[in-house]
């Protein structure tokens, strides 16, 4: 039995750290947000640096060979300070296409970083919803998965799947398709015809979005099986779960340390019982957070079957977490937490169009009711 | 990063597995066909097997050797429950005494007191109760107001009242903190006794719960004598000894809360039973919200294994765990009730025994408002409110308190 961190994940992690505090994310961030979007650091540099475009490709295709816990240590720091960078749409591609035998030819550029992936994500079934469904681009109802026609050569996907983290600027699009109902991995080229991508921006600027529409474009139909096809979901599910957790533990921190300073009717806030359990509780969430990704990556390799229930559970905690810790962080540092100078509401904006993208927090949570519900009838 | 037993602990597991298919048939049957009924068989044959657990070395397994135990760790003990689990089979009856308070006679008794009681404890010979708190004395348990005047030859007389105290009405002996000097500040006038609880002038009575069970008790003290050699600890130290208590009770609770019949698994089967309500996207998210955080205190267990595993003792953020299992089956219960409708509320239901138990077990082992202050305080480093007892004798505490109000 052995849950904790490996000396070269500490290690991965610190300097992931190290790597991110040489910029002032937060700052950027705002600035954008005032409209100025060309603030925002080109963190890919630093990724590349770091070698993280790779984390998820075999070495012998020039990536990092390591496992899903260790892309979430680096999504967590990129958590922590906001920044913003394409990982969270990269990883999930690279996933697939190191799962898959057509996809090795399209790896060593995505391992160095040269070239960049975004991830389509479409949902994959669960035990009231019979097909694969896209992120729509309004409502509850979510869309049909794009459609693959025609084989080789003439491959063709067309269908729309609308936020799509990372797509602005992304070189190359690795999804699912549906042929005759099944799914089917593909990858296409960003360029190709057919392929339209609509950058978009919603209350969080230092999350790169886009709607894409694929009319006929040609794609690389990959040979990946349905579980790596359903397991990048569900990768996608715990690199945003992690990223989360890095942002609570961000609030917590910095509502903590406000709490020890300020002070009201002679003593500090944080020694008010309110303010102290209100605390306390993002501590809870954030733990039970913690403990749930180390199942998640524990889960995609070591008990594959858990996968989709653990990465959900994650979700749907750290989701919620995020959302609680944002609102704390506002509250205990009255009213200038509510303020546009303060970092409080950066957090706030993060949590709001987080709990939203790929699936929601909803989703996932509905997710975990579902895969325990059929564990309970299979046993 | 795994979850796997190591080619040790799989032979330990192999070997407690053979033990229990084997003899399992010789335990008692408290559940289902043929289950016992009658209060005095079942506490009669559950330590019967006990000592047969005892004997082949699955209670007390991280007891010393010296004592009877088999000096192992915290991942065996772990193991031992699961199989005992597993084999459906009950578990030793005094956990209370084998899992805290035989630990602290381990930790602060003098040799006398561990050859004459250890034994027989472990055996489930004599079964034990925890004798800590008061009805003025539960959070503030340094207030305890139990007192015991050492006499012209040394012995003890113990006067007062405790009270939740669990297994009290077939207990041998209990761990009891009691006041011996009230001129010092609170924590400093304390000592730990072992007492009795047949002794002349020791009461036990049954407490009720919500439920209707009496499952715990309150317990008199008028006069009673006890020897000079019950001392456990030292005079005046009994706070660093209950401290010792408390410590072992939190990884007691922290290694065995699925056992609680808590768990993620057991709600979910019972919502996935209902057709209707498994589609229904309120029960759903209500389940999965649920679900999630009792999965996430399944491995926050684990980690804090693994921790153990590397000789660390578990901070008072493992309090955390217990928040989250008690509001996660307070919201199961009323999720459950709500799908099944009033027949989840049936005298025989286990739902309802639940639901029952539960606004209890909130305060249990330490008021969960107690419990966000101490992580507060000694996790996140916020200042502590303002006290009014530091320092002060305990016997002029009492007048403060009508003072300030």
């Amino acid at each position: 039995m052995n849950l904790s961190l490996s000396d070269e994940q500490e290690f991965l992690r610190e300097a992931a750290r190290g790597a991110l505090s040489r910029f002032k994310t937060l700052e950027a961030d705002r600035e954008a947000l005032d409209g100025n979007p060309e603030a925002l650091p080109d963190l890919w540099a630093t990724a590349k640096e770091a070698g993280w475009p790779g984390l998820l490709i075999d070495e012998q295709h020039g990536g990092a060979g390591l496992d899903a816990f260790d892309a979430m240590l680096v999504l967590g720091e990129c958590g922590r300070v906001i920044a913003p960078i394409a990982l969270l749409g990269h990883l999930p591609a690279t996933a697939i296409l190191n799962d898959a035998a057509a996809g090795a030819s399209l790896l060593e550029p995505l391992a160095t970083g040269e070239r960049r992936a975004a991830y389509l994500p479409v949902s994959p079934p669960d035990d009231l919803v019979e097909n694969w469904t896209a992120e729509p681009r309004s409502g509850i109802t979510r869309a049909a998965a794009p459609v693959l026609s025609g084989s080789g050569e003439d491959a063709r996907v067309s269908g729309e799947i609308a936020f799509v983290p990372d797509a602005p600027g992304a070189d190359l699009l690795v999804g699912v398709a549906l042929l005759d109902g099944k799914p089917v991995g593909i990858a296409v080229e960003a360029d190709a015809s057919g392929v339209t991508i609509e950058p978009t921006s919603r209350y969080d600027a230092s999350r790169s979005l886009g709607h894409v529409t694929l009319a006929e474009a040609p794609a690389l139909v990959l040979d990946a099986p349905a579980e790596a096809l359903a397991s990048a979901w569900h990768l996608a599910q715990a690199l945003i779960a992690a990223e989360s957790l890095g942002s609570v533990e961000t609030a917590l921190d910095v509502s903590v340390e406000y709490a020890k300073e300020r002070h009201t009717f002679g003593r500090a806030i944080g020694s008010y019982q309110a303010v102290k359990h209100s605390l306390t509780e993002v501590l809870r969430q954030l733990d039970n957070g913690r403990s749930l990704l180390y199942y998640a990556g524990w889960a995609r390799r070591g008990a594959p079957d858990e996968f989709p229930l653990a990465a959900s559970a994650a979700r749907s905690v750290a989701g919620r977490a995020l959302d609680n810790a944002a609102r704390t962080m506002i509250s205990v540092h009255g009213g200038i937490g509510a303020t546009w100078e303060h970092d409080a509401p950066l957090y706030f904006r993060r949590a709001q169009l987080s709990r939203r993208l790929l699936g929601g927090t909803a989703g996932a949570t509905d997710r975990v009711a579902g895969e325990l519900m059929a564990q309970a009838d299979a046993a | 990063m795994d979850l796997d037993d190591t080619q040790d602990q799989a032979a330990y597991r192999a070997q407690v597995r053979a033990w229990l298919d084997e003899h399992k048939a010789e335990a008692p049957v408290l559940e289902g066909e043929g289950a016992l009924t009658d209060e005095s068989e079942i506490i009669a044959a559950r330590r019967a097997w006990q000592g047969k657990l005892a004997e082949a070395g699955l209670a007390g397994v991280t007891w010393p050797k010296d004592f009877g135990g088999q000096g192992m760790g915290p991942i065996e003990q772990v193991i031992c429950n699961q199989e005992i689990a597993r084999a459906k089979v009950p578990g030793i009856l005094d956990a209370i005494g084998v899992g805290m308070l035989g630990p602290t006679i381990i930790a602060h008794g003098t040799d006398e007191q561990k050859s004459r009681y250890l034994g027989p404890m472990l055996h489930g010979d004599e079964v034990w109760c925890q004798l800590f708190s008061e009805p003025a004395a539960g959070s503030d348990l340094a207030a305890v107001q139990a007192r015991a005047r050492q006499q012209e030859d040394g012995s003890w007389k113990l006067s007062g009242q405790k009270v939740w105290t669990t297994n009290a009405q077939f207990a041998s002996y209990g761990l009891l903190l009691a006041r011996t000097d009230a001129d010092v500040p609170k924590h400093k006038g304390l000592t730990m006794f072992i007492v009795p609880i047949d002794a002349p002038g020791v009461t036990v009575r049954g407490l009720r719960q919500i439920s209707g069970e009496a499952e715990f008790n309150e317990v008199f003290f008028d006069d009673v004598s006890i020897d000079a050699d019950s001392v456990v600890g030292g005079v005046g130290n009994g706070w660093g000894t209950a401290l010792t208590t408390l410590m072992f009770e939190r990884v007691t609770i922290g290694l065995g809360s699925e056992g609680l019949g808590y768990n993620s698994s057991r709600f979910a089967a019972a919502i996935a039973g209902q057709p209707d309500a498994r589609r229904d996207h309120e029960v759903r998210k209500e389940l999965g919200e649920i679900a999630s955080e009792l999965l996430a205190v399944r491995f926050t267990g684990y980690r804090t294994l693994t921790a153990l595993q590397k000789g660390q003792v578990p901070g008072p953020e493992s309090g955390l765990a217990k928040i989250t299992i008690v509001s996660g089956a307070i919201k199961a219960g009323d999720l459950i009730a709500d799908v099944f409708g009033p027949d989840a509320l049936a005298e025989n239901s286990q739902w309802a025994y639940m639901i029952s138990f539960l606004p209890g077990l909130k305060s249990a082992g330490g008021t969960e408002e107690i419990l966000r202050n101490t992580i507060g305080e000694r996790v996140l480093g916020l200042p502590p409110a303002p006290r009014l007892d530091k320092g002060i004798p305990f016997s002029e505490l009492r007048s403060k308190e009508t003072a300030a109000a």
